[in-house]
């Protein structure tokens, strides 16, 4: 079974966030980054798969060179091989042009049977890119997975359950299939230190646009869609009221703004 | 003069709420702001009465796609039907909720006419002829504003309860439009097997009372105590990440960056510091109550009210109140 992990380097949560206000993008370079969370689950669900049915995980990032950390954050959890699909022609890639880019490597792999995605990235939290590289390959969209029941690889058919609203969805799909993941399908396991001093030596092989045979006058800033026109903070909420007094008299108060609101019924 | 701007109403096997149909409140600001017309689309099997209904809602048209095949829903099957009519008729805009369909329906149909979308959109104007969406970024820190100059329709998913609910006026109605567009079985790539339905009843991103409960609680027994507010209140109950892997709560009920963005009209914060991933989940609730026994915390920054103490003393007090104010 060929398995494709999908992984995004974000900026930490925690850093101070750099804009280039004028391009309409982030100083990604000039940030602390990190493996998105949600890619965390789409790595450890590649490493279940491949535990229970064999085959080889190849994980994918499409990203500055800076973006090969997150990659050798894969090989050192043992993935079996990695590609940084990165390119100048790349950079500014709106939802669509980056799951072109990514369907164009998935193809160049070849012979893919499942592709696991995080369901959102934390920066751009767009959360479509699995469902369009679904609809680019042609393939099952199977997204907000919260668990894997079975993968019948000769079969060619996968049975996963969905958490949508209001409950859990089982749905049956053929393969191949983009699985985009969400957090508690699984437990992320950290790399071992042998697989860390591993994978700091091994080489990150890199595609560029000629590569993947990606038309550079679709992707990047040239080929999106989308642009940024403005960039805000938006106003801070109001200095709120803290209450004083007794837990009785606080209570109180509170109650009464609470249902002076008249939402409470 | 620019087309017409076009509302998704989604359902589950013909079953609607309220709720289906909000985006026609924003919708229609839109089609004024164009000087052309609101219409809706559904997608589904025996959907005339859904129809119907979007036209109280002012729908001036509803584009209406019936067959078997569309009985329940599948991303592949509804998105064909989607691009369908967008190629036959090209809105100016085609809107379509936050949710787990929409985001799937929107993403899929967009990458099948070859464009991108402004995801979870939080603000929508149309200015100088030209729509700008705008989403929040980084935990909602940021706003950032895009507009869509190439490609028709410009595609935004919008944040559940993020424009207010149109009112329904029994005497409207629309044109109902039905297109005789199918797809083959065969070609379909996914079947649903079966739904198992929550044992949650509430929904937390359209609830608009959540009781949440963090790392504060100290134990999981902690959220017995708000699961009894949230019941006299008519609330759900949320988590922040730190409940969550604790154990003490289940992720589907995380609130926050790596949980659900939710947007409820009361949002109360019990033992939640306020981490900016928890933050970025509910900032734009309308009202936030913090309780908290550190005075540090951040969370009482986005508090509109705020109470300093120890939520085991405070919540039996609140329930005890509101019992005895609501009469129950």
């Amino acid at each position: 079974m060929k398995i494709v992990a999908c992984v995004k380097q974000v900026p930490d949560t925690e850093a101070e966030v750099k804009w280039d206000i004028p391009g309409g993008k982030l100083k990604r370079d000039a940030m602390d980054c990190v493996t998105n969370a949600f890619d965390e689950y789409a790595i450890e669900e590649a490493l279940l798969t491949r535990e229970n049915h064999d085959g080889e995980i190849v994980a994918i990032s499409m990203g500055p060179e800076k973006a090969m950390d997150v990659l050798r954050n894969c090989l050192a959890l043992t993935v079996n091989e990695v590609k940084l699909c990165t390119d100048a022609a790349f950079e500014g890639s709106d939802t669509f042009a980056t799951a072109s880019v990514l369907a164009a490597a998935i193809k160049k792999v070849g012979d893919v049977d499942i592709v696991y995605c995080g369901k959102q990235s934390t920066d751009g939290n767009t959360g479509v890119v699995g469902a369009a590289l679904a609809s680019i390959l042609g393939w099952s969209q199977l997204t907000y997975v919260s668990k894997i029941r079975s993968i019948d690889g000769a079969g060619k058919k996968i049975v996963v359950e969905r958490a949508i609203e209001g409950g859990t969805e089982v749905v049956e799909a053929k393969l191949p299939a983009v699985v985009s993941v969400l957090k508690g399908i699984n437990e992320p396991r950290l790399p071992n230190l042998m697989g860390i001093r591993k994978a700091s030596k091994m080489e990150i092989p890199q595609w560029n646009a000629a590569d993947l045979g990606v038309d550079t006058g679709k992707v990047g800033t040239a080929g999106a869609s989308t642009k940024v026109v403005e960039i805000a903070v938006p106003p801070p909420r109001g200095a709120g009221e803290i209450l004083k007094g007794e837990i009785e008299d606080m209570a109180n108060t509170l109650t009464d703004k609470l249902i002076d609101l008249k939402v409470i019924k | 003069m620019a087309n017409d701007v076009w509302v998704y109403i989604e359902h589950k096997e013909g079953a609607v709420t309220p709720m289906s149909f909000e985006l026609l409140g924003i919708g229609k600001t839109l089609a004024d702001g164009f000087g052309s017309n609101l219409c809706a689309f559904v997608v589904g099997e025996g959907i005339d009465a859904i129809a119907k209904e979007a036209g109280t809602y002012g729908a001036s048209k509803v584009f209406a796609v019936d067959a078997g095949v569309f009985k329940g829903f599948r991303a592949d099957a509804y998105a064909k039907a989607t691009a369908f009519l967008f190629d036959k008729y090209k809105p100016e805009v085609a809107l379509f909720r936050a949710t787990s369909q929409g985001t799937d329906i929107a993403a899929a149909a967009a990458a099948q006419l070859g464009s991108g979308i402004c995801s979870d959109a939080i603000g929508l104007a149309v200015d100088g002829g030209k729509l700008k969406m705008t989403k929040a970024a980084f935990g909602g820190n940021y706003t950032v504003t895009v507009v869509n100059e190439k490609s028709q329709p410009q595609i935004a998913t919008v944040r559940p309860k993020a424009f207010a609910m149109p009112e329904q006026d029994a005497s409207k109605s629309a044109e109902v439009v039905k297109e005789s567009f199918v797809v083959d079985e065969a070609s379909l790539n996914t079947k649903v097997l079966e739904f198992i339905k929550s044992a949650v009843a509430i929904n937390l991103v359209e609830a608009d009372i959540i009781v949440s409960g963090g790392r504060g609680l100290g134990n999981a027994e902690g959220f017995d105590l708000l699961k009894e507010l949230a019941e006299v209140i008519g609330g759900g109950v949320g988590a922040s990440r730190a409940a969550v892997d604790s154990g003490w709560i289940t992720v589907d009920q995380q609130v926050g960056q790596t949980g659900k963005t939710v947007k409820p009209k009361i949002y109360i914060a019990c033992g939640i510091s306020g981490a900016i991933q928890h933050l970025a989940g509910m900032r734009t609730s309308d009202c936030i109550v913090a309780i908290n026994k550190d005075p540090d915390a951040p969370i009482f920054k986005a508090a509109t009210f705020g109470i300093v103490g120890d939520y085991k003393q405070v919540v039996p007090k609140l329930i005890e109140k509101f019992k005895g104010k609501l009469g129950k």
